[in-house]
């Protein structure tokens, strides 16, 4: 029975190939990896790494951590006869359930092969007849500010323009509760988004209380489990967020393990240590959309009116929800596409529900629009966001700003090896297992991360002065900025733009 | 690149288009033969209360048609050909003007039509969306368009301009770069009381232009610069903002000059007209000039990558893309004046000659 780890299903699709010409056998590698994929063996005189050759994931911490370079993580794929519909995906799937006889889990953001709009779409630039801009020697602003606006100056209220959040660039850090990731690393995108003039979401974890210094700058949340809610969590944030959906799992909630309850978790969460913390698929008292201006109104009623933003993923009716949401008080919307990330999500709904966001984003602003609503609230888009050129892509099809969260953590040092789930992330990212989490130091994920907006921003910058624009809101929702390459014209008369070489 | 010319007589004393032509004829390098216009205010004396609707259609069906659409929304007290001398240009569409009054009583208007200005706005620009191949350029009061595909002085004899007499007149030469050169996207672009002259190319147009959609305005012509029309009309008529405030909106102080305000009311005050008219903010390079029943103002963009000067002598302001221009309008100036950037010129007329009517 030794062969027994090879049964169908759990055969892993990567392993760490060691050069034991180099290798020193210090063991680095098997106390880095905390899948225990590497184990020490001694050889002669001293001990050599070996490959389990069971549950590597390529998260590369053994590559990169390494002192003398001596790992190589390779692809171990499962020789397979070709087929068009039983491929090697599709072969796991079934054997992996097979096995189990439950929901297969997963993190990260979807990882199917439906097409990314972001790619599809290229700027236009300035050639001759409009000069473009040098942000290096002219003013270049990307203020962006958040919130309800007036239609028309008359009807602008006396100081109306405090109740705005200004944002120094259309940038936000994506709702990751604590107990999800780590608190190291909420705390580095506090410090950052303090710092730089952005958002950070606590997600639904509650506040640990070493968060309450950046609290001008968050967005706290209220979701189905309620968390962490009491009234001084509803005095502390900069604004709200009650959260309908993820991206990553719309229609369904959300189960952290009562084995990642620890004690600083149970402490925020407010439940008993080692329970599981459930947050049920709908919110209890929202069954309706007169159940959500209810919760929008109380939460500004606790809070000192402040904006309320709400979160739902990226459906086929997004448009119309939006707009239901909108009036009934919502200062802001969070749209999470389907490629949003997650800590932990059925791998049947992160890749087959919910729809890309450039799609449910370009329908939602033109929806409002269409309405005469649109000044009412803002759009944050979000779900897989990449680059300076996604954002700068979402911002000119329509959104306000736009939320990262998986680009936050790979900035961090995470690897995509989509085991968010696990509770065991070698880079100390998504895990609270003291052992593990002290891994991400977080002044250096601070570094890290400012390093990440700063270099955005420039980019952001370059983009709007190649396009003769020197202020973000000219850009914003500006699609003849955009063009599509290859798509039909369904895909572009949703995405509202003209076909490359139109 | 395009030539601008504006003159406005303080004193509301009528002339005909010479001076205007020659100043933009001067310019003429500043076009290259795809495009001219002007448009002249107080023309047409003895119909000052009545809409001046000028049509452009490609063919005689298309015509009779809009006549159809304009008698079923209109009363038209009269309505006769625009005189044309078309020897030298001979493709060319069709014109139409009309002197109408809204036929419908306030409370049988769609919701938005309540004023009488709303509705000739809405009924054009419905107009201009149903029937294809048929435009209402120009539809104020005492007041008209004339513009086409050809050199200034080419539009000036096909619209024999030397025959009308106005006291405040724009004019344009086109090298159109980004849109095609047709009779419809030549400037001025008017809408109601105001018509406007652009030099410039506008990269926020797609988002002013779905901006002034939300608020029932289509941008059909197919050219940047009639959104600023639009805007302005929106911005000015239905939104009850001064020339300064407007001007504001389209070239606003940078976020940094508005962080350094230490008056918190002015601070809240750009802040509020910043955040609530980002979309209707004009980026890229642009000189514009504005006329109207009260005037006419010039603008630039906040980099002045467009130029702009103006002038003046006893009773007369006036406006140009180049000095020289100025000087071959009027030898006597007595100042002449560069705006600074993003800096508006506002020339208005005298309180005695605003009241008496033309």
């Amino acid at each position: 029975m030794e062969n027994q780890i090879n049964k169908p299903g759990q055969h892993a699709v990567f392993q760490p190939a060691f050069d034991l010409e180099i290798c020193d056998g210090c063991g680095e590698c098997a106390v880095q990896c905390t899948f225990n994929e590497i184990r020490m063996e001694p050889r002669g005189e001293k001990k050599i790494p070996v490959a389990n050759r069971k549950s590597c994931g390529a998260c590369h911490r053994c590559e990169v951590t390494c002192p003398r370079d001596a790992i190589v993580i390779k692809e171990k794929p499962l020789v397979l006869r070709q087929h068009g519909v039983w491929d090697a995906n599709a072969l796991k799937r079934v054997h992996q359930q097979a096995s189990f006889g439950a929901v297969t889990l997963t993190g990260f953001g979807a990882d199917t092969e439906l097409p990314v709009y972001w790619d599809r779409m290229v700027f236009n630039a300035c050639q001759v007849t409009n000069p473009s801009i040098d942000p290096q020697r002219e003013p270049m602003e990307t203020i962006t500010t958040l919130g309800r606006k007036p239609d028309s100056l008359k009807n602008s209220p006396k100081n109306g323009s405090s109740s705005l959040i200004k944002l120094s660039m259309p940038l936000v850090f994506a709702p990751m509760s604590y107990g999800s990731i780590s608190l190291n690393l909420q705390k580095a995108l506090a410090r950052v988004a303090s710092e730089k003039g952005l958002l950070w979401y606590s997600g639904e974890g509650g506040l640990h209380e070493e968060l309450y210094p950046y609290t001008d700058y968050s967005i706290l949340q209220v979701a189905s489990g309620r968390f962490g809610v009491t009234p001084s969590y509803l005095q502390k944030a900069r604004a709200y967020q009650i959260k309908i959906g993820q991206g990553a799992k719309p229609g369904i909630g959300g189960h952290l393990p009562g084995e990642k309850v620890l004690p600083g978790i149970s402490e925020t969460r407010m439940i008993p240590e080692g329970s599981d913390a459930i947050s049920p698929a709908p919110q209890h008292d929202i069954y309706s959309i007169e159940d959500l201006r209810l919760l929008i109104y109380a939460i500004k009623e606790a809070s000192g009116y402040k904006p309320v933003c709400v979160k739902i993923a990226a459906v086929h009716n997004a448009p119309a929800i939006a707009s239901g949401i909108v009036r009934a008080g919502a200062d802001m919307v969070y749209l999470d596409g389907f490629r949003g990330g997650s800590g932990a999500t059925p791998s049947v709904v992160r890749d087959n529900v919910g729809l890309p966001a450039e799609l449910a984003l370009a329908a939602v602003d033109q929806r409002l629009r269409d309405e005469g609503i649109r000044h009412l609230a803002s759009i944050i888009a979000a779900g897989g966001f990449r680059s300076s050129a996604d954002i700068m892509k979402a911002i000119a099809l329509g959104a306000d700003t736009v939320a990262i969260g998986s680009a936050a953590l790979v900035a961090c040092g995470c690897h995509g090896c989509q085991r968010c789930h696990s509770g065991k992330c070698p880079w100390g990212i998504t895990t609270n297992d003291p052992a593990i989490s002290q891994r991400l130091d977080p002044d250096w994920a601070y570094q890290r991360l400012t390093n990440l907006v700063e270099g955005w921003h420039h980019e952001m910058k370059e983009i709007m002065g190649l396009n003769g624009i020197y202020d973000i809101g000219s850009f914003r929702g500006n699609r003849l900025i955009l063009r599509g390459v290859g798509l039909s014209e369904k895909e572009l008369s949703v995405l509202g733009i003209k076909h490359a070489g139109e | 690149m395009c030539g601008i010319v504006g003159l406005i007589s303080s004193k509301k004393i009528k002339e005909n288009g010479e001076r205007i032509k020659n100043g933009i004829y001067l310019m003429n390098d500043r076009g290259n033969g795809l495009g001219a216009g002007y448009a002249a205010y107080g023309i047409y004396p003895g119909y000052e209360d009545l809409y001046a609707l000028q049509i452009m259609a490609t063919d005689d069906d298309l015509m009779n048609e809009t006549g159809k659409f304009i008698n079923t929304w209109f009363e038209v007290i009269q309505e006769q050909p625009i005189p044309v001398w078309n020897k030298k240009i001979k493709d060319h569409p069709s014109f139409r003007l009309y002197f109408v009054k809204p036929s419908l009583p306030v409370e049988k208007r769609l919701p938005g039509e309540d004023s009488d200005d709303n509705y000739v706005a809405s009924r054009c620009m419905q107009l201009n969306k149903t029937i294809k191949g048929a435009y209402t350029y120009s539809n104020g009061k005492n007041m008209g368009v004339f513009k086409g595909v050809g050199t200034p002085m080419d539009i000036y004899e096909f619209f024999r301009l030397d025959q009308y007499e106005g006291y405040s007149w724009l004019g344009h030469n086109r090298f159109p770069t980004n849109t095609p050169g047709w009779w419809g996207g030549a400037h001025p672009f008017n809408m109601l009381e105001w018509s406007i002259v652009h030099n410039g190319e506008i990269s926020s147009y797609g988002i002013n232009r779905r901006y002034l959609e939300s608020f029932g305005y289509y941008c059909l012509l197919q050219t940047d610069s009639e959104a600023i029309a639009y805007l302005i009309d929106l911005l000015i008529r239905r939104h009850g903002l001064s020339i300064e405030e407007a001007t504001t909106v389209l070239a606003p102080p940078y976020w940094s000059t508005i962080e350094r305000i230490a008056d918190p009311e002015k601070k809240d005050y750009l802040t509020t007209l910043r955040t609530t008219y980002e979309q209707a903010m004009l980026n890229g390079p642009f000189a514009v000039l504005i006329a109207f029943d009260g005037g006419m103002f010039s603008l630039t963009d906040n980099t002045k990558l467009r130029p702009m000067t103006s002038a003046t002598s006893e009773g007369y302001t006036y406006f140009a893309s180049e000095i020289a221009s100025l000087y071959e309008m009027d030898h006597n100036l007595q100042e002449v004046v560069t705006p600074r950037a993003g800096e508006p010129i506002i020339a208005l007329f005298d309180r005695e000659a605003a009241q008496v009517k033309q």
